[in-house]
Order: structure tokens, then C-alpha cells, then sequence
């Protein structure tokens, strides 16, 4: 075999010697977790040593060292080519940690400084004759303008969003298809504070100006979530398989009873999924609901059609704005409370796609 | 695209059952062309608002930076220093965000153990899960404060640099901080995209590299990355659409000026977004419609960035096919 087969198409620099020795060493297979493990001892010893210790501090030099002794072990050993592979091997772990820090860091802050208040009390009052700086009040009120105003957007965006889906794979041919595919993606790059304004712009035409309510909200949600639900049920959609629809067809049964009787109860742990994930998103959202659903009640409102009404996002951006220590601590428990639903949504909805998915494929 | 097309095996109708039918198709197509007259009615509305106050505005709204709209007789207000700010904020996440991005979809494609892989990928989709408020309160509540010893650091050291030039805000609620959030927000979106695309390469490509003797890195060179670019590139464009018009981080973090400025460690600047968030519920009069007009804007802007985007992303997968 000649040397030259092995030689990669775009040599680099750092190639090493041009006699390639195709049974040039190798690290033992164990030295990367062995260093990385014998690294962190001793940065952590050296640390200690010096009373320094701080687990961002012991990570990074930790990893530096690693780097360093990994690829100049590896370019002694195995030569340039493969110590470039296992500096961007390290790189691209780092990426990953580096991106995990950040969630780790939300979800730490949040469950220790959220639960100083989190209790039944915060959860079943409202702030209705509290003064902001008063160590009492909750967000009870916050709670059920999130659950009205979300709900409300999810019967408006459901409907229309899975319609469209069914559109889009039933029905929809050739430029009207591509029309409405290429304005619904962006349709879902709308930020979501210019949702809001539409909704202020549409309630001045409509009712004149300083019309505030939870509709209002609503409505601005839903345009941020009908894209959502018409993206996710249309790829569920795609899923159901064409057998079953010939099959319904071939027993005479209508195109519209096929799609009602087979094709969407077919789906339906899938749209399910899309749905809650589309909530998850939404519910959240606090610009839209500054503009529309107004930043100062303190008071329960079930109307959405009566003045403004409070909810989680906005009921933690406004204590933020207050700005005293006791607002924090409000604003930290509602940001628990906010993240808990979210979470609760976000893994429903995957346990529901898991277990009740088509076995199409 | 058309694999699945029902139109092909449409039933051949028979007379009576048609009135479901017309209706239903009707139905689902209203729904279809529902949705194209709100994003028509979207751009309308703001229009018809925007304009009472851009028609009184006695200043260049393109080119003027104070914002004072309420002024009786001659309001004068203009974007350009908003949209100065909502730009450099939205590129500093985006050069901050990408390579990490594309770091991580290698690791969740090519690196992480297969049978972790898919918890690692949801991993990351939970950063996109967690409510922007929330990124904002942790903003101003624990990264705020844990960054200005660096940013002290980086103007002593860094100074030199026009961009770190000091003194360091004492607060860090700067646009560089805003910035870092901005940038763990856009990294699910840019992940998301990255891996799909890296996932599609072909394995053909991938296995000859590999038998001619690539390392893995050189296969990721070889084939992944020249097949990859035009997904990476939109998803990064995606990311540019969603960080150009996030709000709530911004708002909750940066201490704002209506100014134009290079200084990331100082406060000052501020983004359209968090400008409307900021002033609307104080807005009267010609003040809301002035918004409305900062809000046209934005939706230019993140509009021509996300069709950008989906052209870019629908030419790659044209070519790749």
C-alpha cells in the first residue's frame, strides 16, 4: 500500500512528517476521561490550597488544562493531524457545557430565590389593597389572567391553526400551497411586541383609544400561536399515512367524513403535542400583553372583556420595575411559578407525542 | 414535497355528499386565507395608525434621535438611534450565539453517545422554553451583578480597544449584558436549524471521508460543513429575526439613553422593542402612534431578515437535492 492513499485532500500545515507511519502510536483509549479526571483533582487541590475554590473558576481551569496536555500529548504521540481532532473534540464538548451553563444557572436562581415565597399563601391571594413595598399579596389574580388569557388564544388559534394544517396537506396545490407555506413561516417571525401593537392599532379603530382588556391580550397571543399550530399539526398531518385515506376511499366514505373520521383522530395524540408545545410557547410572552392587557391591576378579574387584567409575565416584569427587595422576591416566586407551568407543559407534551405517536414509520 | 398530496387520490365525487364537502374544503380554506388577511391586516393597521403622528412629526423619523412626540405644536422624533441600538444588540448575540450553536449541533450529531443524544437535543430546546421574562429577571437579578467585576476587568485590560473603553457601568446593565442574554436566547433557534441540516448530510459523503483516512474533524470539513452552510446560515438569520425583535430582556436589563454609541460596557442605547415596551403605558396622543410607527419599523426589518432567511434555507435545500 503506498503512503500517498493515505493522505487527506486538504492537507494542513501542521501535517506532521511526510513519511506517514501508517502504525504511528495511540493514546491509550482510557487517557481522555483518566487526564480529565486526574485535571480536575489538581486544579481542585491547587485551588483549595489557595482558598480559592468557585466551581466556575475549578471549570475552567480545569478544562484549559485539559486542552493543553490532551492535544500536546496527542501531537508527540500521534502527530498533527489527530491532535487537531482532539482540540476541536474538546471545543465542540465545551460548546455544549458552555450552552448547559446558562440553563442551569436560570433554573438554580429561580427555584432558590422563587422559593422563599412559593407557597399556598402566593398562590391564592392577589394584590388588591397591598402596597407594593407591604410584605403580603400574591399572585393569585396573575394566575387566573394567565389561564383566561391563554385560553382564550388557544380556542381562537386551535381552530384556525388546524384548519389551515389540513388545508395545507388536503387540499392546497400549487402556488396557493406555496403562498401561504412561505407567509406562515413568516408569519411566525413576527416579534411579538409588534403583535401587540397590531392589537393596540386594531382596538383604536375599533372601540377608539385606552381600550384595555384581557381580549385584547388574547387576540395578540393568538397571532403569535396560529403559526406555531399550523407548522406542527401540518408536519403531523404529513405523518398519517396515504394507505389509510385510499382505504377509507375506497369504501365510499366523503373526503371531508375521511378527514374528520380518520385522518385527524389519526393524528391526534401529534396535533395534541403541537398544541401544548404552542401553549408552552405563548404563555410566557409579556410584551405583547404590556401593550394590551395593561400593566396595573391589582384586583381578580375572570372578564376578559372588562379592563385590564394581571398575568404572571407582566405580574413579574411590574415588581421588577418596582424595584424594592419584596418586589424581587415576588417577582422571583411568580418567575417559579411561570417556569413550573412551563415546564409541566413542555414535558407533557413530549410524554404524549412518546407514547401515543403513529407507528407509521 | 409533494410525496404526500391527497389531491391524487381523490375520490370521484358522487352528487349528494358534495354540501359536506364544499363545506369543509370552504372551512379549511377560509382558514388558510384567515391567516394571510392578519398578516396583511398586521401591516395595515399599523399603518393607518402610524401615520397621524408621522405626518405631524416635524423631524426626519429616519434619521432623528431624540424621541419627543408629546411636544405641543412640533413633535419631532425619529428611529435612528433605536434602530442603531436594536441592530448592534441583535449582531453582538448573533456573533456571540453562532459559533456556539454550530459547536453544539456537532456535539449533538456527531459527538454525544447516540442513546443520550435526543435528551441532549432536548436539553437545549428547554433554553427556548423558558419564558423571556424570565431571561430578564435573571438578567437583572444574578448576571447583572456577577459581570461587573469583568467588565471592570475587561476596561482596564481591554480599554485600549474603542469598544471596552471605560469607565465600566457600576451596574452592568449594559447592552453587552442584554446582548449575552439575547445571545442563550437565539442559541435553541440556530441549534435547532444547524442540527436538522447536519443530520440531512449524506451518508455516502460522510463514510468516504472516513475511509480515506479523515479524522473526524476532517469529515466534519470535508462533507458536513460545505453541505451544512446554507442551513447554518439561515438559522442564523433566524436567530437575527428573533433577536432583533426580542423585548422583555432588554427592557428588564439595560439601563437605556437615546443615543448613538460604540461603548459596550457603558450604559446607554436602547432597542425599538424595548423602547415601546418601556414608553407605551406612559404614551398619550401623538406618543402611542409615534410607537406604533418604531413598531413599522421593526417589522420591516425582522420581516426582510426572516424571508431572508427562508430563501436562503429553501435555495440550500434545492441544491442539495
Amino acid at each position: 500500500m503506498s503512503t500517498t492513499t493515505t493522505q487527506p485532500p486538504a492537507p494542513g500545515p501542521g501535517m506532521g512528517s511526510p513519511r506517514i507511519n501508517l502504525r504511528s502510536g495511540t493514546l491509550p483509549r482510557r487517557f481522555p476521561a483518566a487526564l480529565l479526571a486526574s485535571c480536575a483533582a489538581v486544579v481542585a487541590g491547587v485551588l483549595l490550597a489557595f482558598s480559592s475554590f468557585g466551581f466556575l473558576l475549578w471549570g475552567v481551569l480545569t478544562a484549559v488544562a485539559y486542552v493543553v496536555i490532551a492535544v500536546t500529548a496527542s501531537a508527540r504521540v500521534e502527530g498533527g493531524r489527530k491532535a487537531k481532532d482532539r482540540l476541536v473534540t474538546s471545543i465542540v464538548y465545551m460548546c455544549f457545557l458552555l450552552a448547559m451553563l446558562p440553563l442551569a444557572s436560570v433554573l438554580w436562581t429561580v427555584f432558590t430565590n422563587g422559593m422563599n415565597r412559593l407557597d399556598i399563601y402566593f398562590l391564592s391571594v392577589s394584590m388588591n389593597g397591598v402596597l407594593p413595598s407591604m410584605d403580603a399579596g400574591g399572585a393569585y389574580h396573575a394566575i387566573v389572567g394567565t389561564l383566561a388569557i391563554t385560553g382564550m388564544a388557544t380556542l381562537i388559534s386551535v381552530p384556525i391553526g388546524v384548519m389551515t394544517a389540513v388545508y395545507l396537506v388536503e387540499y392546497a396545490q400549487g402556488r396557493m400551497k406555496q403562498l401561504l407555506m412561505f407567509f406562515v413561516d413568516v408569519m411566525t417571525g413576527i416579534p411579538s411586541i409588534v403583535a401587540g401593537l397590531f392589537v393596540v392599532a386594531l382596538w383604536m379603530v375599533l372601540f377608539g383609544p385606552g381600550h384595555t382588556n384581557g381580549a385584547a391580550g388574547a387576540i395578540a397571543l393568538a397571532v403569535l400561536m396560529i403559526p406555531v399550530v399550523v407548522r406542527s399539526s401540518e408536519e403531523m398531518l404529513r405523518l398519517v399515512p396515504q394507505d389509510l385515506r385510499e382505504a377509507a376511499y375506497a369504501l365510499g366514505v366523503p373526503r371531508w367524513r375521511t378527514i374528520t373520521k380518520v385522518v385527524l383522530p389519526t393524528s391526534a395524540a401529534g396535533l395534541t403535542t403541537g398544541i401544548m408545545l404552542a401553549i408552552a410557547r405563548v404563555i410566557g410572552e409579556t410584551a405583547p400583553l404590556i401593550l394590551t392587557a395593561g400593566t396595573s391591576a391589582v384586583s381578580i378579574n375572570w372578564n376578559l372583556f372588562d379592563g385590564q387584567m394581571m398575568n404572571l409575565p407582566v405580574f413579574i416584569y411590574s415588581q421588577v420595575r418596582m424595584g424594592g427587595a419584596i418586589n424581587y422576591e415576588r417577582a422571583w416566586a411568580a418567575a417559579l411559578t411561570l417556569i413550573l407551568v412551563v415546564m409541566l407543559l413542555f414535558f407533557l407534551a413530549r410524554m404524549i407525542g412518546g407514547l401515543f405517536a403513529p407507528k407509521a414509520r | 414535497m409533494t410525496t404526500t398530496d391527497a389531491p391524487e387520490t381523490a375520490p370521484p365525487s358522487s352528487g349528494k355528499r358534495r354540501i359536506g364537502d364544499v363545506a369543509f374544503a370552504g372551512l379549511a380554506r377560509g382558514s388558510g386565507i384567515l391567516i394571510l388577511l392578519i398578516l396583511a391586516g398586521v401591516a395595515a393597521f399599523l399603518i393607518v395608525q402610524a401615520w397621524p403622528s408621522l405626518a405631524a412629526n416635524t423631524a426626519n423619523f429616519l434619521t432623528t434621535m431624540a424621541w419627543e412626540p408629546n411636544v405641543r405644536e412640533d413633535p419631532a422624533f425619529g428611529v435612528a438611534a433605536l434602530a442603531f441600538g436594536t441592530v448592534l444588540a441583535a449582531a453582538i448575540a448573533l456573533l456571540l450565539a453562532t459559533p456556539v450553536a454550530i459547536g453544539i449541533a456537532l456535539f449533538i450529531v456527531f459527538y454525544a453517545p447516540r442513546r443520550l443524544a435526543s435528551l441532549l437535543g432536548y436539553m437545549v430546546d428547554l433554553l427556548a422554553a423558558i419564558p423571556s421574562v424570565v431571561y430578564g429577571l435573571w438578567g437583572i437579578g444574578f448576571l447583572a451583578p456577577q459581570l461587573v467585576p469583568v467588565y471592570q476587568a475587561m476596561a482596564r485590560y481591554l480599554g485600549w480597544i474603542p469598544l471596552f473603553s471605560g469607565p465600566a457601568s457600576t451596574s452592568a446593565r449594559t447592552i453587552l449584558t442584554a446582548s449575552v442574554v439575547l445571545a442563550v436566547m437565539v442559541l435553541p433557534i440556530i441549534t435547532a436549524m444547524s442540527r436538522d441540516v447536519f443530520r440531512q448530510t449524506p451518508q455516502g459523503h460522510r463514510e468516504a471521508a472516513l475511509a480515506m483516512g479523515a479524522t473526524r474533524w476532517e469529515m466534519i470539513q470535508l462533507a458536513v460543513l460545505p453541505f451544512g452552510k446554507s442551513g447554518v446560515i439561515g438559522g442564523a438569520m433566524l436567530g437575527l429575526g428573533r433577536a432583533l425583535g426580542e423585548t422583555m430582556a432588554v427592557a428588564m436589563i439595560l439601563s437605556p439613553a437615546l443615543v448613538v454609541s460604540w461603548d459596550l460596557l457603558q450604559s446607554g442605547n436602547q432597542t425599538i422593542a424595548a423602547h415601546i415596551a418601556l414608553q407605551y403605558p406612559e404614551a398619550t396622543g401623538y406618543g402611542v402612534s409615534a410607537l406604533i410607527a418604531a413598531g413599522l419599523v421593526l417589522f420591516a426589518i425582522t420581516l426582510v431578515v426572516n424571508m431572508g432567511a427562508r430563501y436562503v434555507v429553501a435555495r440550500g435545500n434545492k441544491e442539495s437535492r
